[in-house]
């Protein structure tokens, strides 16, 4: 019996090509629509995630000030406070002090203006940097704040273009400097801004030369392992507290930022936006459900002596209440297959449009296939059960 | 032996004002193995008493025993289990699916009944032999003529067995030649089959077929 139901509703399907092509337009781009926005958002949830998780994601980044306000009164921290944090907070693997400069560079016959960033080799462990080429810095030159210099490959591509920089002195203000090493690329931040536009020194050469004070603008620590980044917060900041000497009454005058919160704030934005647009696409799946309902009306008056015919020789209201109902469930599937494969192009278009990564999610292909079959379904019983429930004798009269 | 029995039946349509008694205190004993003609003007009652007697449409009043089996008394699905095992329909415009073959037209009462496809496909073969079209089961009806349609339409009504045929004006569409060779299908089928056949008519020489002729007038039987 299904598989006649079945038959019965490819035979009407195709009895009406277009009419039937035109009533499914509006499932496909439901279900198109709905898959496409869920695909992409996700894309652009997982690389805002990515970008943050290249950062580190045991990262705790300290700076001062309070959480609301600008923090420009309150006291910068001093290398002592990095000390006390890397002798006395447990289970870290590093601690790197940032103190930045914006400052134009010089080399040969050009010059490139960017962000002069001071701190020593924990730099590379907390940032997860590595070298493209050359080394880091000795423990001599850390000590004696000597002008010894790594460029990030935005900065080494505008001055020396495709040389070899090692061994080259660049002009950074009144002082030259050696270059020791260039940055492996790791390309722009979430924030849009180019993490390889910047040049590493010694701490204590970017505070004799270049600040002229011995300011630390923030400090990052990468903690050795994920379950320990709320331990280390919280003894972070009771040491600062210590060592600032705020009274119990007083707010934290410096934030003890985590990663994994920052991650969580900003990828929980995407996935509430991705949702809204989700169900902003899910309302067209509703409207194409509506317009299935119309038509199936439309057949069931067609096709009233049909039905008279069939309810006369024995058919019974489940047959016919079958037989439309599998119609309606056939068409919207059609139009749910149809909008999975125009869905797949989309996406794909689009994520390389925006330049995310195409995440192909099984479970919500299925999902929006099976809604638009149940809205088949939900749609297609109030003609169906018309058409069931049809007088044999008036059916049979009607022409 | 009585095979349907009315008994005082009336069946009014509408309510109040428009109230329109179609039938008033019918009395009519049909036998099994008998070709019953219906006739008398339109309105007389007999579409509806054909209707009553197919199990499509239900008394006001009265009692109708199908073999016995009070009607009233069956519920919507019993009485298409009725009709679908005991019962043939041929009506005046063929009423056959279009775009279906022959073959599939015949076929249709058995699908729902459920029967297996190989059955059912050798039983409408048998069917569409006996009224001579075998060999047109793979046309379809758009492509046949009125007389080879209404012998699709009998091929339909007799694939399932029934112990009755109930023919609604079946030559009404038809010219006279043709109509004389269903009229003798339909004899034939009486005669050989000993199936039942209640028919409706306004033509005296289809009538002159049958075994009893029945005049209706003003929702009764003119005696």
């Amino acid at each position: 019996m299904f598989w006649n139901s079945l038959i019965l509703a490819l035979n009407a399907i195709r009895r009406n090509l277009l009419r039937s092509f035109l009533t499914v337009l509006g499932i496909i781009i439901g279900v198109a629509a709905v898959i496409t926005m869920v695909t992409i958002g996700r894309g652009a949830t997982q690389s805002v995630s990515d970008q943050i998780s290249a950062m580190g994601t045991n990262q705790l980044i300290i700076r001062p000030g309070q959480r609301r306000g600008s923090g420009s009164n309150t006291p910068k921290f001093r290398q002592k406070d990095v000390d006390l944090i890397q002798n006395q907070v447990s289970g870290i693997a590093g601690v790197a002090p940032y103190s930045t400069i914006t400052a134009n560079v010089i080399a040969q016959a050009k010059n490139y203006t960017t962000l002069i960033t001071g701190t020593t080799n924990d730099f590379f462990t907390v940032g997860n940097w590595e070298l493209q080429s050359g080394r880091k810095f000795q423990q001599a030159e850390l000590k004696s704040g000597k002008a010894s210099c790594i460029l990030g490959t935005t900065v080494k591509n505008n001055l020396f273009g495709n040389e070899n920089p090692e061994g080259r002195r660049v002009r950074i203000k009144q002082f030259t400097c050696e270059v020791i090493g260039v940055l492996k690329s790791k390309g722009q931040s979430t924030w849009g801004t180019d993490q390889d536009d910047t040049v590493v020194m010694p701490l204590k050469t970017v505070h004799r030369r270049l600040l002229g004070s011995l300011d630390i603008a923030r400090i990052a620590v990468k903690v050795e392992d994920t379950n320990k980044i709320t331990g280390a917060q919280r003894e972070i900041t009771e040491l600062l507290r210590d060592s600032r000497r705020l009274p119990d009454n007083m707010e934290n005058d410096f934030r003890v930022l985590d990663m994994r919160q920052i991650i969580k704030t900003l990828t929980g934005t995407t996935k509430v936006l991705t949702m809204l647009l989700g169900a902003v696409a899910a309302v067209s799946l509703l409207v194409g459900g509506i317009g299935i309902m119309n038509i199936m009306l439309v057949s069931v008056t067609e096709r009233t002596k049909e039905i008279g015919i069939r309810l006369a020789i024995g058919a019974l209201e489940k047959h016919v209440l079958m037989q439309f109902l599998i119609e309606a469930v056939v068409l919207s599937s059609i139009g749910g297959v149809l909008g999975l494969i125009l869905a797949t192009g989309l996406s794909v278009f689009g994520a390389n449009l925006m330049g995310v990564p195409f995440l192909f999610d099984l479970r919500i292909n299925i999902l929006a296939f099976l809604f638009a079959a149940s809205i088949g379904i939900l749609f297609g019983f109030v003609p169906a059960r018309r058409a069931a429930r049809l007088n044999p004798i008036d059916a049979l009269r009607h022409e | 032996m009585a095979l349907i029995q009315f008994k005082n039946i009336t069946k009014t349509y509408g309510t109040g004002d428009n109230a329109f008694p179609a039938l008033k205190g019918l009395h009519l004993t049909i036998d099994e193995g008998e070709f019953l003609a219906l006739m008398g003007p339109s309105g007389s009652g007999k579409s509806t008493t054909m209707n009553i007697a197919a199990c499509l449409d239900t008394v006001t009043s009265g009692n109708y025993l199908f073999q016995n089996i009070s009607v009233e008394n069956l519920d919507t699905h019993q009485r298409t289990l009725l009709r679908r095992n005991f019962l043939g329909f041929i009506f005046q415009g063929f009423n056959l699916l279009p775009r279906s073959s022959a073959l599939e037209n015949v076929e249709l009462p058995l699908i729902y009944r459920g029967d297996k496809i190989k059955e059912r496909r050798s039983a409408a073969y048998e069917a569409l032999e006996k009224v001579g079209l075998s060999d047109w089961r793979n046309h379809n009806p758009n492509e046949l003529s009125g007389g080879q349609q209404q012998r699709v339409a009998i091929a339909r009504a007799i694939v399932t067995n029934p112990k009755i045929l109930l023919a609604d004006e079946p030559t009404g569409n038809l010219d006279s030649q043709t109509s004389a060779e269903i009229m003798s299908l339909l004899t034939s089928l009486n005669q050989d089959s000993g199936v039942t056949i209640i028919m409706v008519t306004h033509e005296q020489e289809m009538a002159d077929y049958a075994s009893r002729v029945v005049h209706f007038l003003d929702g009764q039987i003119r005696t």
